[in-house]
């Protein structure tokens, strides 16, 4: 089977367990929600504050909720032994790591889109710069922070306080990629600045990183 | 100046912190050592 | 090699002290800033001893990927660690420095925030190499050092741009420097690094201890002798080889 028929095989079979439980979405969903109401409470912007902030409230709001869905990317092969399964079987390593990105990656889209809407009532956002580039901004903003999260979901596998140990590792190496997703939107919000330079940087790291962790999962897969 | 020689007590400081842990686990070592001799010598 | 040590570490402490009385005695009085100025000859060659501490560990984690040496490994833990060290009297003698000075503790400017960000990075470093349980931490921590090491030119250019986006107050800045004090700064940074070297070294010896004692425990408990039959692990399961092999 091509690396690319298995990746597909993967990513589908994540895609329906996932579609009759539905565990990472609702989890995610909720927490993000509970972020942005708890932050509305703590800054109560006004109208014109609100453009300058939203920018760092969504992608704060949008990292938490997709260190939930990162957290759970490898519990569910821990269980009856899948990964030792996936381990010993001659399938090419990085198409599981591709197959487990794509599907984290497409969760944390699909809370972004539905969160997306609920950010504009509650802060009265407008953009006042190109519209068109935001989707841009949080196709490469979401795989960065996914690239990353599921590569070091796998690396914090065989460690005490499992789920601390991601964030505690994956947050100081996204700092560039957050700095670049929170000053891209704001720019496209309030239109004062451009967002090129973030786009450029966002696609740099994202390009970095990717080759990275296609080059470096085989090891960290047999590490036991 | 207070800040200046602040500055370089800190510096020393977390030196001879860091030291002090060094040489705190050295001893357990030491110890650990020692207590393998006795049961290998027993 | 060992009998270096003591003569090393007093000549060291001869460098730190000459180092010291020349940076609070021989250096020129700042005009602007002052006597204060003079924690520049501490917190400078801190900073480039932990980045060239950093460097090592990053290409120590690269030799462990492509060799597997245990040698790489303990090298990578122990500039983490002491570059943690030295990362953490830059942060601290920094803002001592800014407050009389510039009248603010922190500043979120390029230098001080790339350093806060390394520090964080190599902390976490720190951390997954304490909470790992798998056998192959040292590639873990090796993997995680060179995911690290690859981001720190995208911090830079991130925070980079950032402040030029958003300028704010940057302390410590730039222009030319008195040959008198580039001296004394030389002679701190030759100071300190002989000391990172020798603490460096210490570490060392003492992770190499600790992991034959580890060894060396983990052998006793094989060799202890069971309560049931009283005879060794070592000795039961050669036993039970023999009686397989006799039943055969």
């Amino acid at each position: 089977m091509s690396t690319a028929a298995l990746t597909g095989a993967t990513l589908f079979k994540d895609l329906r367990l996932e579609w009759r439980s539905k565990d990472a979405i609702n989890s995610m969903l909720f927490f993000a929600l509970l972020v942005v109401v708890i932050f509305s409470f703590s800054f109560d912007p006004t109208a014109e504050e609100s453009r300058q902030i939203a920018g760092g409230l969504i992608w704060v709001a949008f990292l938490f909720a997709a260190i939930v869905a990162l957290n759970q990317t490898w519990a569910r092969e821990l269980r009856n032994q899948v990964l030792d399964a996936y381990r010993v079987s001659p399938a090419p390593a990085n198409a599981l790591f591709l197959a487990k990105a794509f599907g984290n990656f497409l969760f944390v889209a699909v809370l972004e889109c539905l969160m997306t809407p609920l950010f504009i009532v509650f802060y009265n956002l407008r953009a006042l710069g190109p519209v068109w580039q935001l989707p841009i901004v949080a196709a490469l903003g979401t795989w960065a922070l996914v690239v990353n999260g599921t590569f070091f979901a796998a690396m914090s596998l065989r460690t005490r306080s499992r789920e601390i140990m991601l964030p505690l590792i994956l947050f100081p190496i996204s700092i560039p990629a957050l700095l670049g997703m929170v000053e891209a939107t704001t720019s496209i919000l309030t239109g004062e600045y451009s967002a090129k330079f973030w786009i450029v940087l966002l696609a740099a790291y994202d390009l970095v990183f990717t080759i990275a962790s296609l080059l470096l999962f085989e090891p960290v897969l047999h590490a036991e | 100046m207070t800040y200046l020689y602040a500055a370089y007590a800190a510096t020393w400081i977390i030196h001879i912190a860091y030291l002090s842990t060094l040489a705190l686990r050295y001893k357990r070592l030491r110890d650990q050592v020692r207590e393998l001799k006795a049961h290998s010598d027993e | 090699m060992k009998r270096a040590f003591p003569i090393l570490a007093i000549l060291t402490a001869i460098l730190l002290s000459y180092a010291l009385y020349s940076a609070l005695v021989v250096a020129p009085r700042e005009q602007t800033m002052g006597d204060v100025q003079r924690i520049f000859y501490y917190h400078v060659p801190s900073a480039w001893t932990a980045f060239i501490l950093f460097f090592i560990n990053f290409g120590a984690s690269v030799y462990y990927l492509i060799r597997r040496s245990t040698k790489a490994d303990v090298i990578a833990l122990v500039t983490a660690e002491v570059g943690v060290v030295f990362c953490t009297v830059v942060l601290v003698t920094g803002p001592i420095w800014a407050k009389p000075v510039w009248g603010i503790w922190w500043t979120w400017d390029l230098r001080l925030t790339l350093t806060l960000v390394l520090w964080l990075i190599y902390v976490s470093y720190l951390m997954l190499r304490r909470f790992s349980t798998s056998g192959q931490t040292p590639l873990i921590a090796a993997v995680l050092a060179v995911f690290g090491a690859l981001d720190v030119p995208l911090v830079y250019f991130s925070i980079w741009f950032f402040r030029t986006q958003h300028p704010q107050p940057v302390i410590g800045g730039g222009g030319s420097i008195d040959p008198r004090m580039l001296h004394v700064l030389l002679l701190n940074w030759l100071a300190f690094s002989c000391f990172a070297a020798l603490v460096c070294w210490s570490r060392y010896r003492l992770e190499m201890l600790h992991r034959e004692v580890d060894e060396a425990q983990a052998m006793e408990a094989l060799l202890q002798p069971s309560f049931v039959t009283g005879r060794n692990s070592v000795a039961v399961s050669q036993d039970k080889l023999r009686s397989t092999e006799s039943a055969q």
